[in-house]
């Protein structure tokens, strides 16, 4: 994944817009295979609105991003969508689970959108090797926080995805849930050989990535 | 896409209780709009029929010489029923007495549609008849009874035959209130008639043949049959039955099609909130869904074959709830009805499955497909929604499906618009007034407690939303007061048209001089003097100076052109009738002379104000200009008149007078003095067909009130659907203030307060709401004065605070027993 001269710039509406306000600028970054790189800094300097960008989730003011050779904002919102499909696995703060579904349902969903007619097995499979095996047919709502981002997180490893954005996965967690939970990542994360841009303030967890990438005010320090 | 990822969403969503709402929504609009369509078709269907007994067929032909057998042959041959009737006066003796009397001899199953009526002797209670007489005896009526003091088994002759009195006869369905059959009735069989020897070559009879059958069929015979029709010969068909019965059910099938419509409008509204609702807590879901790689394309694909799929099933389901309910009601109502209701069509269910179809794309579908626009960055930032759409927009499709419904469902394009503007015009004003109300609640806060405070203040935050609350409540609180005080207000005002009092006996024939001795006879009796009316016989004869021909007109309006007019002269306007265009006669008419003209014989012959009609009375002709345009009330049973004169215009000729009046039970003998008293004065008796229009009218409320039910099931539905509408947010502010340290009561007292003030402002704009809509349905559908309740003003608002405390009841409840942690985590 490469990015290149990012920028993402937004008018203050307080002012009317006249002036402007830097999220993120001019970042360049590259992130190799299988590589486990850290976005750390401190709250509003840019990191969520840079993974939101690495994602393709959002448009920057100026600037590219490159995911496995294809130019991201070269696509349209669809297309950036299906290569998201393709190659890349989420994990929120807030899991993100759907409220409707049940644990097996919310890992099938990516499989379903792709049209895998085994998604139920690899779910199950999925859930098991997660050590939710027995919480198939639970609701989000009857699981704890530790849980929920372990649904979260089968359900972004079933797809096998290239690349894994994490946003804060343990930020909602006690530190002992939340230390569970970055080991399951990285024991995924080898098997998988997937590439893993974590964004954090935890240093400690940073400390485990092998890049540290610090930003403060939109830029790379 | 395969539909099984659509189908496993809907099953998910289902089980979730995610869409039990919309469905049920749907489930009641389609099973309220189908049982509405399919007991409304098998009322109107039974109601056309029972119409057709006014006739005692389906089609009547009648002509003044014999009918020959070709015409006979064709109605067995088209596999139609048969009867035949033929009529003339005569006179009839018993004991040395004579009296003139109407006979009427008829074949074995007379009549085909409707029963005759008999009773075993007079003043006794009576029963439908079965048959007809037999040979050899006759039945006669209550009059010719009194006039010969006759019993039964009493032998009276007609011609060179004598038979038995067998019963007497109280009602014949298909003898109109008509000054042409103003002799009394005598009753017997057709095969009796050659040895009376009463018909001869220039006797003036009536031969009739009835035909009924399949409707089909009996259209196909009509359209045979009319263009063969010789001179003297007529048909007459379903078009031609008593105005007073049609207007009856004209106004009966407004009154479904209305009851049908409001629950039309409340299912659109329930469906709406109902869709709001699920939009809303799908934006997350939707925005994974976009970020784990879900197009715009397949997730729009997704989500409608979703909801169509939900909407087949419920639509289906809908429908056939809707026929058990009416096979529900048509079992309640089978004793109440005199008329066995027919099979339904299918159409209701299909009609019930458009409507629900129409319902779902017009207003789930719009608000659905904004979930296209929220963006995948929604999951890192949650502040991120669907850009906001208009309403216009979003709702412009369903608003013009409902019009489109309305006018359908209907059946009357001026009815599906008056009540499709005023909810219109409900809504813009609901909004204004709810909206000001609200910031004015607010800022009236400062004077309560804290709790008070919290919860005014409340008013103001959410005003958007709870405008929309206010709006919703509103209208379903208006389709409830209106299906019930209003509805109960119009039916009264209908009813009390044809009050107990209404006159049921005319007298005619009274000669100008028996004018005072008349008035002063009924006074003795202590009966109140009804009001004379002069009426003298006249031929139309032209129309702005040229000749009428009656070959130019059809059907009664040919039969009317062909006989005499029943003319009167007055010169004030009679009470009962209205003056819906020109001016009743001013001293300049009443001078130069004017005539004032019934608002239906001018729409069928062509006339306007201004025209001039040529007119032959005993062989004088005179002409004048109409001046005004009445409108008569066929209901009151009161003397009516199509064409009044100003009276020097007929001052000349020789006039009889007619009236009507009501003669109590208790009085019956009044009419043997009268009749002994003034032996030329002719009373007819009108009571048994007064009967008749009233069970008929009272059969029609009910079954509309059973169709009510319904939309009145819609309505509460709709409620349900507003007061869930805010659930999450209010679950989740709670939990907030609990968490912050708020008390059970405290949480109780802010979210009452919130709510009392939208139930009230809510019940209170549906009391107004209500009132407006009865007040332009009665005006302009129904064309007569309605008379507000005023307990609409109790009624509107207490409901509205019922409604909402229902809802603290359970919302509150539910947020409380809510785990704080639990919804906050969800938020």
């Amino acid at each position: 994944m490469k990015a290149t001269g990012l920028s993402k710039i937004v008018p203050l509406v307080a002012n009317g817009g006249a002036t402007q306000l830097a999220i993120l600028q001019d970042i360049d970054l590259a992130v190799m295979s299988s590589e486990a790189v850290a976005v750390v800094g401190a709250s509003g300097s840019g990191k969520s609105t840079l993974l939101a960008l690495l994602a393709g989730l959002d448009t920057p003011t100026r600037g590219s991003v490159a995911l496995d050779g294809v130019e991201l904002f070269a696509l349209d919102e669809d297309g950036r969508a299906e290569l998201r499909k393709r190659l890349v696995g989420f994990v929120f703060q807030s899991f993100q689970l759907l409220a409707p579904l049940n644990a097996v349902e919310n890992v099938m969903l990516p499989l379903e959108l792709s049209g895998d007619p085994d998604a139920s097995r690899k779910a199950r499979e999925m859930l098991e090797r997660v050590g939710l095996g027995e919480r198939l047919r639970h609701y989000p709502k009857y699981l704890s926080g530790g849980e929920q981002q372990r649904v979260a997180l089968a359900r972004a490893f079933v797809m096998r995805p290239k690349l894994l954005l994490a946003d804060e996965p343990t930020g909602n967690l006690d530190a002992a849930t939340g230390a569970g939970i970055i080991d399951l990542i990285f024991e995924l994360n080898a098997e998988q050989g997937t590439t893993l841009v974590m964004v954090t303030h935890d240093e400690a967890l940073a400390r485990r990535c092998s890049r540290t990438v610090r930003l403060a005010a939109g830029r790379i320090q | 896409m395969n539909l099984a990822l659509p189908l496993r969403m809907l099953s998910r969503d289902w089980r979730a209780g995610e869409l039990r709402i919309l469905a049920l929504a749907l489930v009641v609009a389609v099973a309220s709009v189908t049982s509405v369509a399919f007991f409304a078709d098998r009322v109107r269907q039974a109601l056309v029929r029972e119409s057709h007994q006014l006739l005692g067929a389906d089609l009547v032909l009648n002509a003044d010489h014999r009918w020959g057998p070709e015409v006979r042959d064709e109605i067995a041959r088209r596999g139609l029923k048969l009867a035949e009737s033929t009529t003339f006066i005569s006179m009839a003796r018993h004991d040395g007495e004579s009296h003139l009397a109407g006979i009427k001899a008829v074949s074995d199953g007379y009549p085909l549609r409707g029963k005759l009526r008999t009773a075993p002797a007079l003043n006794v209670p009576d029963a439908p008849a079965d048959g007809v007489p037999p040979p050899g005896s006759v039945w006669i009526d209550e009059r010719l009874a009194l006039a010969f003091d006759a019993k039964l088994g009493d032998a009276i002759e007609l011609g060179d035959a004598a038979f038995r009195v067998a019963a007497i006869l109280t009602l014949e369905p298909d003898r109109s209130v008509s000054f042409f059959n103003i002799a009394p009735r005598l009753l017997m069989h057709r095969d009796d008639l050659e040895k009376t020897g009463l018909i001869q070559p220039g006797s003036r009879v009536r031969y009739y043949l009835l035909a009924a059958g399949e409707r089909e069929a009996v259209d196909r015979f009509e359209g045979w049959l009319r263009p063969r029709l010789g001179r003297g010969q007529h048909v007459h068909s379903l078009s031609d039955a008593r105005p007073e019965i049609r207007a009856g059910l004209e106004r009966a099938q407004k009154f479904i099609g209305l009851t049908a419509l409001l629950a039309v409008i409340l299912a659109a509204v329930a469906v709406s909130l109902a869709t709001r609702r699920y939009t809303r807590r799908h934006l997350d879901g939707y925005a994974v869904m976009r970020c784990l790689g879900g197009t715009q394309a397949q997730l729009t694909r997704l989500f409608a074959s979703e909801f169509v799929a939900l909407g087949v099933a419920a639509c289906t389901l809908g429908s056939a709830v809707g026929y058990a309910a009416q096979l529900v009601i048509s079992w309640l109502v089978a004793d109440l009805m005199i008329i066995a209701l027919p099979q339904p069509s299918l159409l209701p269910a299909v009609q019930g499955f458009i409507t629900g179809m129409a319902l779902l794309l017009g207003f789930a579908l719009p608000p659905l497909l904004q979930l296209k626009n929220v963006p995948a960055l929604r999951v890192i930032r949650r502040d991120v929604g669907a850009p906001r759409q208009s309403a216009v927009v979003a709702y412009g499709l369903g608003v013009a499906a409902i019009a489109a419904l309305l006018v359908w469902q209907a059946g009357d394009t001026k009815l599906g618009l008056i009540v499709l503007g005023g909810f219109a015009a409900g809504l813009v004003v609901f909004a204004v007034v709810a909206f000001g109300a609200l910031h004015a609640a607010a800022r009236a806060s400062g004077l309560a407690g804290a709790s008070w405070r919290y919860g005014l203040a409340s008013l103001r935050r959410r005003a958007r939303t709870n405008t929309v609350q206010i709006i919703a409540l509103s209208l379903g609180l208006t389709a409830i007061l209106l299906l019930t005080l209003t509805r109960a207000d119009l039916l009264e005002t209908w009813r009390s048209k044809t009050p107990p009092d209404a006159p049921n006996r005319f007298i005619v024939s009274i000669q100008p001089e028996q004018r005072e001795p008349l008035a002063a006879f009924f006074a003795e009796n202590r009966i109140a003097v009804p009001p004379l009316y002069p009426m003298i016989r006249g031929r139309y004869v032209a129309l702005n100076g040229t000749p009428v021909e009656a070959e130019s007109f059809e059907g009664r309006d040919k039969r009317l052109v062909e006989r005499e007019f029943n003319l009167s002269f007055l010169a004030a306007q009679p009470a009962h009738n209205q003056v819906i265009s020109g001016a009743w006669f001013g001293p300049r008419e009443l001078e130069s002379g004017g005539l004032s003209v019934e608002e239906g014989i001018a729409k069928s012959l062509g006339w306007k104000i201004g025209d001039r009609l040529g007119w032959q009375v005993a062989g004088q002709s005179f002409e004048a200009s109409i001046t005004n345009v009445r409108k008569l009330d066929w209901d009151s049973m009161r003397v009516n008149f199509f064409v009044i004169t100003t009276p020097k215009l007929l001052a000349g000729f020789p006039a009889s007078y007619v009236t009507s009046f009501h003669l109590p039970d208790s009085q019956a003998a009044f009419v043997n003095r009268l009749s002994q008293r003034f032996p030329n004065l002719t009373v007819i008796d009108t009571s048994a067909i007064l009967r008749q229009v009233k069970g008929m009218m009272d059969q029609v409320i009910r079954a509309v009130q059973f169709v009510f039910l319904f939309a009145l099931g819609a309505g509460v539905l709709v409620l349900y659907a507003a007061l869930l509408a805010t659930q999450d947010e209010r679950v989740h502010e709670a939990a907030v203030m609990r968490a912050l340290g708020a008390s059970r009561a405290q949480v109780l007292a802010a979210q009452r307060t919130e709510f009392l003030a939208l139930g009230f402002l809510a019940g209170a704009l549906a009391a107004v709401g209500a009132t407006a809509i009865g007040f332009v349905i009665a005006g302009q559908v129904f064309q007569f004065g309605y008379r507000v309740n005023h307990w609409v003003w109790l009624a509107g608002p207490a409901l509205g605070l019922a409604c909402v405390s229902l809802n603290i009841w359970a919302g509150a409840r539910a947020a409380l027993n809510h785990p704080p942690i639990a919804a906050l985590r969800e938020a």
